[in-house]
């Protein structure tokens, strides 16, 4: 229990310390912990697991594309599951549960200042979920007829007819009750984030003294609960009409001369209610790597990030503006031409808060001491690559312009970069900035930056030739490109070339899994606040920080999370918990 | 509001107009002041859940306005025999009544538990508690009754496939809502009886210990499923 009186000038503690929950045993320590700090590993080690096959099946793919007809085990069927397991996994099972699951459960309570997430239990209860849906997704692989082959958008009617891989098998049943258990599992973290963020905070952290960060991890996160509801009726929805055989989103269709028991459904109903909630989803994997990306640049430019608020007010602007422009996604779906103008007018209008963020963080750059370590450049190529995906975002929120693109690879290269590569190389940097402070121990240098720059080049060797392609007319989503006049063979060269760019890019991340395991045990000793960061999570009186976080009192924030080179200072850092008497503070008023 | 402090120590002067409205939300430590934690959980909760019933609604609502055969009359699929007379949607005006009813109870029970007055407060929550399982029982009774005159998820003898669909998906779904709630309503009344509020008795799984607010917190669940069940009794029986 903290006292609640005022002492020294510092506001009053409005609510008493909820007393924490502690373990018993190794059980309770390490496997059904109830602590955000562990339950962030468990959800970090599960999403890299399933990503590491979502991994697999791209080289599958790109092995096909490259090298067509000399791999007699892709079968077309075969092509189809792996493209849908892939954009499935990587968006939600790896991105989704990455960021916010173990990003957002290391870092909230660390940043706001609070022991624990406000319901550890439930919070407990998430990560189990999550891995119940992991496993169930990967049950698929070994269901009879494997996974569903419908593409990760799972249009019907095709997600449930017996020509689409699962789709009257396994396969679409086990993908859809595992987005059930997703959903299930990410509303209890989810709401554990909002109220810690909301009302978990330290004394003196007030919102607008949050780490940009937190921000963009709260606004992810109410989005997420905001938007996953859409996909669960979906889900739910779909389900009964492959299993019950009910009609909500099949219409009238024969399969193979024969008619279905369906009739009357609308499947652009789906695609309404499937991009309510993708659409966010995009910007749910954008706004935590946003919000990253500026406390990566702030602290290894050892400068304050330019124009706070207006990065605040972009995050919220941009998370409430996704909600108004799934359509863009269904124009080739066919719609009025108004609704067209409208979508097409919104999906523009996002651009303003995003190049406010990106000027912003160029600016926060500008004259910056700028220390070139590997979280900064994964943070630079971020800019760089989000960028380039941004602009080709332009040319498809246009709707004259986005029908002849639709549909081929210029969409993949575009995806890919802004909420593939853009986001992925993100979590990168921001893996290799925290990782000191879960383990203990620096990841080698030397082995990160090989990683980083075969990365980086890697990423635009493989996305770059993709716009040209698509460009081209080339279609995705085809397991067969041979006999096409489209094809050119320099055409075919280009897709031979991005394969072994996929490989090489593939095998760099092995390298830095066994960076990640190697350094556990001989990683250089970090020391608790390495990067010599303001933020609280580097100010743990212990590193990796002990269960409760503080020790014996919660740190009081004085200051906002960016007080960097302030003149006059002794260090070029303040950290938040430092009183005045330490240095005056840049805060904006 | 709490003043937000300087670096230095001071209290700043409180901004006005939007900054203002900003600094109140944004304020030190709590953004929304003397709401406890599973309170606040508990309303964003229901926000995320009024996204759930609003796709169901909405998806029932296009299915219903872009079906080219008829939709069944909700009047006479609702409607019992009683007397020799077919009395439209009586079934349905019971049950509105029952639940609209436990909204009541369930109020004073919240009431009676800031009084500390335990028995009450118990016997006010296992009411409540009869009360929805009563109407989850009538519902019972009404989907026995359809699916004996032919009514599946996949067609009906009267119009659009999709009447049963949705019928189905959409009281199955609230129904089990209910039956949630009813759970809980007991677990908590059960708590409330035995005084573990007044004894600080650790919960069986999160060991912590409870408040007379978990009544409180517990009626805004149950509101909030009576309210959804004003909007389907409009949008699908009144229709």
């Amino acid at each position: 229990m903290v006292d609640i009186t005022p002492a020294d000038g510092i506001p009053p503690a409005e609510v008493a310390e909820v007393e924490l929950y502690h373990p018993h045993g190794w059980w309770t320590k390490y496997v059904f912990s109830q602590d955000a700090k562990v339950i962030a590993v468990q959800y970090s080690a599960t999403a890299t697991a399933i990503g590491l096959v979502a991994l697999v099946l791209s080289w599958l793919m790109r092995l096909q594309l490259g090298f067509p007809g000399t791999f007699d085990f892709i079968t077309p069927e075969a092509y189809y599951q792996f493209i849908t397991m892939h954009g499935m996994i990587m968006v939600i099972y790896l991105l989704t549960a990455l960021f916010l699951g173990g990003f957002g459960n290391y870092l909230i309570p660390l940043m706001v200042g609070a022991r624990d997430m406000v319901f550890p239990y439930v919070n407990m209860l998430s990560y189990w979920i999550y891995l119940l849906a992991v496993l169930v997704l990967v049950s698929s692989f070994f269901a009879p007829g494997g996974p569903t082959g419908a593409g990760w958008t799972l249009y019907p009617p095709q997600a449930i007819m017996s020509g689409t891989p699962g789709g009257q098998d396994w396969g679409i049943i086990l993908m859809l009750s595992s987005l059930i258990l997703f959903i299930i599992g990410f509303t209890m973290g989810g709401l554990n984030y909002v109220v810690t963020v909301l009302q978990g905070r330290t004394r003196g952290m007030t919102m607008m003294r949050l780490p940009l960060t937190v921000w963009g991890i709260f606004t992810a996160t109410v989005m997420a609960l905001l938007a996953f509801p859409a996909l669960f009726v979906a889900s739910v929805m779909m389900l009964l009409d492959r299993v019950l055989g009910t009609s909500f989103f099949m219409p009238a269709i024969s399969e193979m001369g024969e008619q279905l028991q369906h009739n009357g459904g609308s499947p652009i109903l789906f695609q309404h209610l499937f991009w309510f909630f993708g659409h966010p989803e995009v910007y749910i994997v954008a706004l935590p790597a946003f919000g990253i990306v500026s406390d990566l640049i702030s602290t290894h430019a050892r400068k304050n990030i330019f124009g706070y608020r207006m990065m605040v007010w972009a995050i919220v602007g941009i998370g409430a503006l996704s909600f108004v422009v799934w359509a863009h996604h269904m124009y080739v779906s066919g719609m009025h031409p108004y609704f067209g103008f409208f979508f097409a007018t919104t999906t523009l209008i996002i651009a303003i808060p995003t190049a406010i963020k990106v000027y912003n963080w160029v600016l926060t750059l500008w004259r910056g001491d700028i220390h070139l370590t590997i979280p900064m450049l994964f943070a630079l190529a971020f800019i760089v690559t989000f960028v380039n995906g941004g602009l080709t975002g332009l040319f498809l929120g246009n709707v004259v312009v986005d029908v002849p693109l639709s549909d081929t690879m210029f969409v993949v290269a575009h995806f890919h970069m802004v909420m593939g590569v853009a986001p992925i190389l993100v979590v990168f940097g921001a893996i290799y900035h925290w990782y000191p402070k879960v383990t203990g121990r620096m990841l080698d240098e030397t082995l990160g930056r090989f990683h980083f720059w075969v990365t980086f080049l890697g990423a635009y060797l493989i996305f770059f030739p993709m716009h040209y392609l698509g460009l081209m007319g080339v279609p995705r989503r085809y397991a067969e490109l041979t006999d096409m006049t489209i094809m050119t063979e320099s055409a075919h060269h280009l897709n031979s070339f991005i394969s072994i760019m996929a490989f090489i890019v593939g095998f760099a991340q092995m390298v830095f899994l066994f960076n990640l395991i190697w350094s556990i045990r001989h990683g250089r000793e970090a020391g608790g606040n390495p990067w010599r960061a303001t933020t609280l999570e580097w100010q743990t009186p212990q590193t990796p920080p002990a269960h409760g976080n503080f020790g014996k009192d919660l740190p009081i924030v004085y200051r906002w999370a960016y007080d960097y080179s302030v003149p006059g200072a002794k260090e070029d850092f303040i950290p938040q918990n430092m009183p005045g008497s330490f240095g005056p503070s840049r805060e904006p008023a | 509001m709490a003043e937000t402090l300087t670096h230095i120590g001071q209290t700043e002067p409180r901004p006005t107009g939007w900054r203002g409205i900003a600094a109140d939300w944004s304020s030190d430590q709590r953004a929304f002041k003397n709401v406890s934690w599973g309170k606040a959980m508990m309303w964003i909760f229901l926000l995320s859940d009024t996204f759930i019933f609003g796709c169901f609604l909405l998806s029932y609502m296009t299915a219903r306005i872009s079906t080219r055969v008829p939709w069944p009359n909700p009047s006479e699929v609702f409607a019992l025999r009683i007397g020799g007379s077919d009395i439209p949607l009586i079934l349905i005006a019971i049950m509105t009544f029952v639940l609209i009813s436990s909204s009541g109870t369930m109020a004073m029970a919240v009431n009676f538990g800031y009084r500390r007055e335990r028995r009450k407060t118990a016997i006010l929550m296992l009411l409540t508690a009869a009360l929805g399982a009563t109407f989850v029982g009538m519902q019972a009774f009404e989907w026995t009754k359809l699916i004996t005159e032919g009514v599946r998820p996949w067609g009906n003898p009267w119009g659009a496939a999709q009447f049963g669909s949705c019928f189905f998906m959409i009281t199955g779904f609230h129904g089990t809502h209910v039956t949630i709630g009813v759970i809980f309503l007991i677990i908590v009344a059960r708590k409330v009886w035995r005084g573990d509020f007044d004894t600080g008795q650790r919960g069986f799984f999160t060991s912590r210990t409870g408040r007379y607010e978990n009544v409180e917190i517990m009626g805004l669940y149950w509101h909030f499923v009576d309210l959804v069940w004003v909007f389907i009794f409009a949008f699908f029986y009144l229709w």
